[in-house]
């Protein structure tokens, strides 16, 4: 990293770990653009024309080469296949009990929500040493999610959850950029993600919180839109009921098997005549157009706090 | 079987340059020479135009804060090189100049099938560029030549339906040239001409023209669902509407990603013509090279995914067009290895359009090679959308099928023009282009892994002494560009006279005179040998 850098910070569990995929395909790289050009050089000085009436001889080919050469690269190709995936496999899926924080894209900011109810703006204030994931959705068009540092990057699409997790392994601040197209002032879009010690992190979050946390939020929404004239927390209404519902696979009445998660259900709040829960009569209105993303993120942290009730009723579950 | 002995040339006999001169002999041309130079007037064109696009977005990002224009305009001179570049010139290049040309001559017919729909296939082509350069040069888009919704389809407030219609005529430009490809291929080769007996510029052409039939369609039908959401709000793809903006990307790059190979296997096709006559031997492993154009063709249409691999889409819809892209890599190193076997025991000569087809090889390999990063999901995840990943395309498309398409225009030059060029400025060109197009994009590489996106008006000012560099190199570059362009204007007038076959090369095409008559050849050849029949005892046959 001293003098000319040529790879950013590795200041994420996984950084070091694709880095180290990425020296080994670039040493592929390295070792066969010098082996064809080194024998592109050699016979080149070698075969040069000596005589304007040369004639060399006819070579068809040779079946042997052709196998050597096609299971060379075949070889080759599987090892990074291989390794490249199990690393993406590993890392597809946040480990248990990271922290949960919500981003909303729109042109050209970054919006973040903690669930204890901290807000800011292109600045993201994390822990040391703690798995985070990241909910994100965008108000407008395709963003990207793109922390350099942390070799971490997804879309942030409109109309639908992506998730990406991270644990970062170095105090500092580091560079959030916008990774996708998005309009005239896409190369504003630039936030910084600030890596703080626990405690520090702590004290942050109680310092300056402005406002209520995301569960309270969303169920003072939960009670204003209605959703609670319907959705009895002992599964007496018409609508099923939240407790222990969140993270856990629910039977649609097409049969299928779908599982309750931040995508659905947004879908189920949006669009809920897509897919509906057997056992209920469908009867549930579309939301869309009458909650923005903010308070339909909120509603999705009040009714993950619901879900741990049932599901946690000794340890969390105070309510 | 030599075909018609013709006299020495005391003077010029008719060919296909000077059997007429007014304008309406060449805007009414049924010839598939005439069409050829059309393209490659208008191609030209558009090559200076997307070129000065690059230059201005090169120089504003000398500075950090963006040297030259305001963020609005950055975004629309990057959209209109890309779209200006790719539809405009990529995709023509080799086919629509060189595969025009060469396709009847190389298998020993007069015309194309299809000679009305040739010329068709350039007036579609002309009405398809002015109405995109008209768009551009009035209102400009700014979507990036990929149009993602919902930006493109609801948020942009640029001439997006314009450009898109712009884009969508000219599709038809391709396809039409697609047909008439393939039905020549298969219905008028020479008596003799055997699909084995095919020199590997064809089946190149075979197989771009396949995807071209196959694969534009699909933009066509995307372009037009854009439209319709852009003009009527129909919900298609934005959200807001209840459509889903990851279908246009699905359908985008499953014509765009197969784009990739209408720009390189002609240029690869190219190249096996040049290296076979300059080692003088055939090419090392024939089937297997022409049974590869057809597999990067086939397997070029089931990778779109690895565009996506950051949507979230599922991780196992990423394992499997990871893996699909990987199986692309195999048939493209077969084919280096293959080119490089051939000069083994040959009689290699340096002249201008060998060193040009080194230059492809060069280039497409670490271009390829490259492409193991993004193929790759775990460094995909970094790469994507970064610099790495326009230095990476650059290499194949630029690198690779520009340097592809001059080796074919210098190596056929003397056919198309009955002229001949100083191949000593030719071969200091392909040397500047060389080593201008290595300073201009190798940095991007560096750019990328240190994680600065693309389509970045303004950068931060650490990144700033790569951009320097890649800008300094395209100065070198633009200057190598601009030497052939030079000479070879020059060489139509001032140029000696070129004999029939230069070269000393097998093909059809360099048994006629240069440039050949109208009519091709006087009487149709009949093929006795198979394609590259360099060495003696084959020879002494003829």
């Amino acid at each position: 990293m001293q003098g000319f850098p040529f790879q950013p910070e590795q200041a994420s569990t996984i950084a070091r770990s694709v880095d180290h995929l990425y020296y080994f395909i670039t040493a592929v790289t390295l070792f066969f653009t010098a082996v064809i050009f080194l024998i592109i050089f050699y016979l080149m000085i070698k075969y040069r024309r000596r005589s304007p009436d040369e004639r060399p001889k006819a070579i068809e080919g040779s079946l042997p080469l052709e196998i050597l050469w096609t299971a060379i690269p075949t070889l080759i190709v599987a090892i990074i296949f291989v390794w490249s995936s199990s690393l993406y496999f590993q890392n597809s899926e946040p480990p248990k009990g990271s922290m949960e924080i919500f981003v909303t894209g729109k042109q050209w900011m970054w919006k973040i929500e903690h669930p204890e109810g901290q807000r800011e703006i292109n600045e993201l204030h994390v822990p040391l040493g703690r798995p985070v994931k990241l909910t994100m959705t965008s108000e407008d068009v395709i963003h990207d999610f793109y922390v350099p540092a942390f070799r971490v990057k997804k879309d942030v699409l409109p109309g639908r959850y992506t998730t990406l997790w991270f644990q970062a392994t170095k105090l500092g601040t580091f560079q959030l950029f916008c990774a996708q197209y998005c309009g005239a002032f896409h190369a504003g879009m630039i936030g910084s993600v600030i890596v703080m010690e626990p405690d520090q992190y702590e004290a942050w979050l109680a310092g300056g919180v402005q406002g209520e946390s995301m569960q309270a939020a969303g169920q003072k929404i939960f009670q204003q839109s209605g959703c609670s004239t319907c959705h009895l927390a002992d599964g007496t209404g018409p609508g099923p009921s939240f407790l222990g519902v969140y993270g856990k696979p629910v039977k649609l009445t097409n049969g299928a098997t779908v599982t309750a998660d931040d995508a659905f259900i947004r879908e189920c709040i949006l669009t809920p005549a897509a897919r509906r829960v057997s056992g209920y009569a469908p009867i549930m209105p579309s939301f869309q157009g009458q909650l923005t993303d903010d308070q339909i993120n909120s509603l999705i942290a009040y009714i993950q706090l619901l879900g741990s009730v049932q599901a946690k009723p000794k340890e969390e579950g105070k309510q | 079987m030599s075909t018609a002995t013709l006299d020495p040339r005391v003077h010029t006999p008719r060919n296909y340059l000077n059997a007429d001169y007014g304008w309406k002999s060449w805007l009414f041309t049924l010839d598939h020479k005439r069409i050829a130079l059309l393209y490659l007037v208008s191609i030209t064109f558009f090559f200076i135009v997307g070129g000065s696009f690059a230059v201005l977005m090169r120089i504003h990002l000398v500075e950090p804060q963006g040297a030259l224009v305001q963020p609005e305009t950055y975004n629309k001179l990057f959209t209109m090189h890309g779209i200006i570049m790719i539809f405009f010139f990529l995709i023509p290049s080799i086919p629509a100049v060189l595969g025009n040309f060469l396709v009847p001559l190389m298998i020993g017919a007069r015309d194309l099938a299809f000679p009305k729909l040739n010329l068709l296939s350039w007036y579609i082509y002309i009405v398809g560029g002015m109405f995109t350069l008209y768009s551009g040069i009035a209102g400009g888009v700014d979507t990036g030549w990929t149009f993602y919704t919902p930006y493109s389809s609801t948020y942009s407030n640029t001439q997006v339906t314009a450009v898109a219609i712009g884009v969508f005529i000219t599709g038809f430009s391709s396809i039409l040239t697609g047909l008439n490809f393939i039905v020549t291929i298969h219905k008028m080769r020479a008596p003799g001409l055997t699909w084995s007996r095919l020199p590997l510029f064809l089946w190149a052409m075979y197989a771009t023209s396949l995807i071209m039939v196959l694969g534009t369609p699909v933009l066509a039908i995307t372009l037009f669902l854009l439209a319709l959401e852009h003009l009527f709000h129909v919900g298609i793809f934005s959200p807001a509407l209840g459509g889903d903006p990851l279908l246009f990307q699905h359908l985008f790059w499953f014509y765009s990603h197969p784009a990739v190979y209408i720009m390189i296997l002609p240029a690869m096709g190219v190249v096996s013509e040049i290296i076979a006559c300059f080692a003088r031997k055939r090419i090392f492993g024939y089937t297997i090279v022409a049974y590869s154009s057809v597999s990067i063709a086939v397997l070029g249409f089931l990778v779109w995914g690895h565009h996506m691999f950051v949507t979230g889409q599922s991780v196992y819809e990423g394992l499997i067009f990871s893996l699909l892209s990987f199986l692309v890599a195999i048939p493209s190193a077969i084919k280096v290895f293959n080119w490089t076997a051939t000069l083994y025991k040959g009689s290699i000569s340096y002249e201008a359009p060998m060193l040009y087809a080194m230059g492809f090889i060069g280039l497409f390999t670490m271009g390829g090679l490259t492409g193991l990063f993004l193929a790759s999901l775990a460094t995909d995840v970094h790469l994507n959308g970064t610099y790495f990943v326009v230095a990476h395309f650059h290499y194949i498309m630029v690198g690779g099928a520009v340097m592809g398409y001059l080796g074919g225009i210098h190596f056929w030059w003397p056919k198309i023009t009955g002229r001949k060029y100083p191949n000593g400025w030719a071969a200091l060109a392909a040397a500047i282009i060389f080593i201008g197009f290595n300073l201009t994009f190798f940095p991007q590489f560096l750019l990328g892994y240190l994680g600065m996106p693309r389509r970045y008006a303004f950068y931060p000012a650490e990144f700033q002494v790569l951009n320097v560099m890649s800008s300094a190199g395209a100065t070198v570059l633009g200057v190598g560009y601009l030497i052939p362009l030079v000479y070879l204007i020059w060489s139509m007038r001032y140029g000696p006279k070129a004999e029939d076959n230069p070269w000393g090369a097998t093909g059809l095409e360099w048994q006629t005179s240069s440039p050949p008559p109208t009519e091709n050849f006087a009487e149709i050849p009949v093929v006795t040998q198979e394609a590259y029949a360099y060495s003696e005892e084959e020879a002494s046959g003829d």
